[in-house]
């Protein structure tokens, strides 16, 4: 047996932090809640991501970036990455933090809860106001809402609230 | 993930099989036909959203490929790509053309056909998912739950531009009445399992054919009875059902365009 190195898992999710989402670079996959498991055994590093959208394009990237940047850890062997779909992800997944990086990238964080017709609120992105209409549920891509405040007449986006009491 | 894998036996398997194919096949046509779409809907908003669907009901049909591939019936994307019409389990809806023309030249679209196909699709796709989430195929249970939550919009999406052109000016009714027409014609297989009707029935993979249909009518008859219309009577015995590899030219025709595209650029990611 070769000489036992051990990784740990704290070390790979120090990794994991920087790894961003493509499309919104402010906030790591962490932080976004995709990252359902990490698994250490000696040096092998295996990591459960779960998809946010089944047919998001940027899964693909998340993948490879995942799988270079743990490579990167000079003790970690083979690593792996692949995806699971259970636990599924619920926009309840992101964090505090994941809260403020989509603020910070003028992206209203998911609202927790749906109104009785299934309907739901956020407010503005940018100035925090209650007074905004849905342009378009579907936005730039299969997370995003448009939505447009009249207070600042801005138009913002929003992550869709995804649960799976829908 | 493999541990709580049981050891299947073959008529588990190839029960499972089919309905995959139905499911993967019916949702890959589906978002074809949505994509030729693009640039055309009516306003913006309506051409960013179909987009999106289609988009996402790719993804769906991605996944049910790859549960195939994991159950060894070869590559995903070859799967999606390159089975000929008569191998094709999807049901007649989902095949046919949007309208005259071709969409690269001048097309001559029914926006009206297009929303009451996809009302009525995702109604049915509403229904089989929710069965589906409780399928003794536990892999395909958990693929169903995610496809639930992005299929929550879809369905929001159509009930409300079906809602409105229904309840629009007179030729907005006869056009919508037209498309109806059309759209229920090609009805008979939406729910059928074709000549794997028994296999698939019987081992908890999802509800039976009337339960889905019983199940899909009593969504859709409270917007109707609101309207005093009937509701649609899906046709029984379908002249041709897609589930037995029984297809129309569209399909043909579909499919020549999808591998054109597709032998294009080999490596593109779909
Ligand atoms: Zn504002």
């Amino acid at each position: 047996m070769a000489a036992s190195v051990q990784v740990s898992a704290a070390r790979v999710y120090d990794v994991l932090y920087k790894v961003k989402d493509p499309e919104i670079d402010s906030v790591s996959i962490v932080d976004l809640g995709m990252v359902g498991e990490v698994i250490t055994d000696g040096n092998h590093v295996k990591i459960v991501l779960l998809p946010t959208f089944l047919g998001c394009p940027a899964l693909e990237i998340i993948k490879k970036n995942t799988l270079n940047a743990v490579k990167e850890l000079p003790e970690a062997g083979e690593v792996e990455v692949e995806f699971a779909y259970n636990p599924p992800w619920t926009s309840d997944r992101i964090t505090e933090e994941g809260h403020k990086g989509l603020r910070a990238f003028g992206i209203a964080p998911p609202p927790l809860y749906f109104k009785e017709d299934g309907s739901w609120h956020v407010d503005c992105a940018y100035c925090g106001s209650t007074y905004v209409t849905m342009e378009n549920i579907f936005g730039p891509t299969a997370c995003r809402s448009i939505l447009y405040c009249k207070s600042c007449k801005n138009v913002f986006e929003a992550m869709k609230p995804v649960s799976t009491l829908m | 993930m493999s541990s709580d894998e049981t050891v299947m036996d073959t008529g588990y398997t190839e029960a499972v099989t089919s309905l995959l194919y139905q499911l993967a096949d019916d949702d890959f046509m589906y978002s074809f036909r949505g994509s030729e779409w693009l640039g055309l809907a009516p306003h913006i908003e309506a051409d960013i959203a179909f987009s999106s669907i289609s988009q996402d009901s790719m993804g769906h049909a991605a996944m049910f490929y790859k549960l195939l591939e994991d159950l060894g019936a070869g590559n995903a994307d070859k799967l999606a790509h390159f089975r000929p019409a008569i191998e094709r389990r999807n049901s007649i809806l989902t095949e046919r053309v949007n309208g005259q023309g071709y969409y690269m030249e001048t097309p001559h679209y029914d926006w009206a056909y297009a929303v009451a196909r996809s009302y009525f699709y995702t109604q049915a796709k509403k229904v089989r998912i929710d069965s589906l989430c409780e399928s003794s195929f536990k892999p395909l249970a958990d693929v169903a739950v995610k496809v639930r939550m992005e299929l929550y919009y879809h369905k929001m999406h159509w009930d409300t531009w079906f809602k409105q052109l229904m309840s629009s000016t007179e030729v907005a009714k006869k056009k919508m009445a037209d498309a109806i027409k059309l759209v229920m014609n090609d009805f008979g297989d939406v729910f059928s399992y074709g000549d794997q009707k028994q296999q698939i029935e019987s081992h908890g993979l999802i509800g039976s054919e009337e339960d889905l249909k019983g199940r899909w009518r009593m969504n859709i008859e409270p917007f109707f009875v609101s309207l005093h219309l009937q509701v649609p009577e899906i046709p029984e015995g379908p002249v041709k059902n897609g589930r037995n590899g029984e297809h129309s030219g569209d399909l043909d025709e579909g499919l020549a365009t999808l591998s054109e595209v597709c032998s294009a650029d080999t490596a593109a990611v779909w």
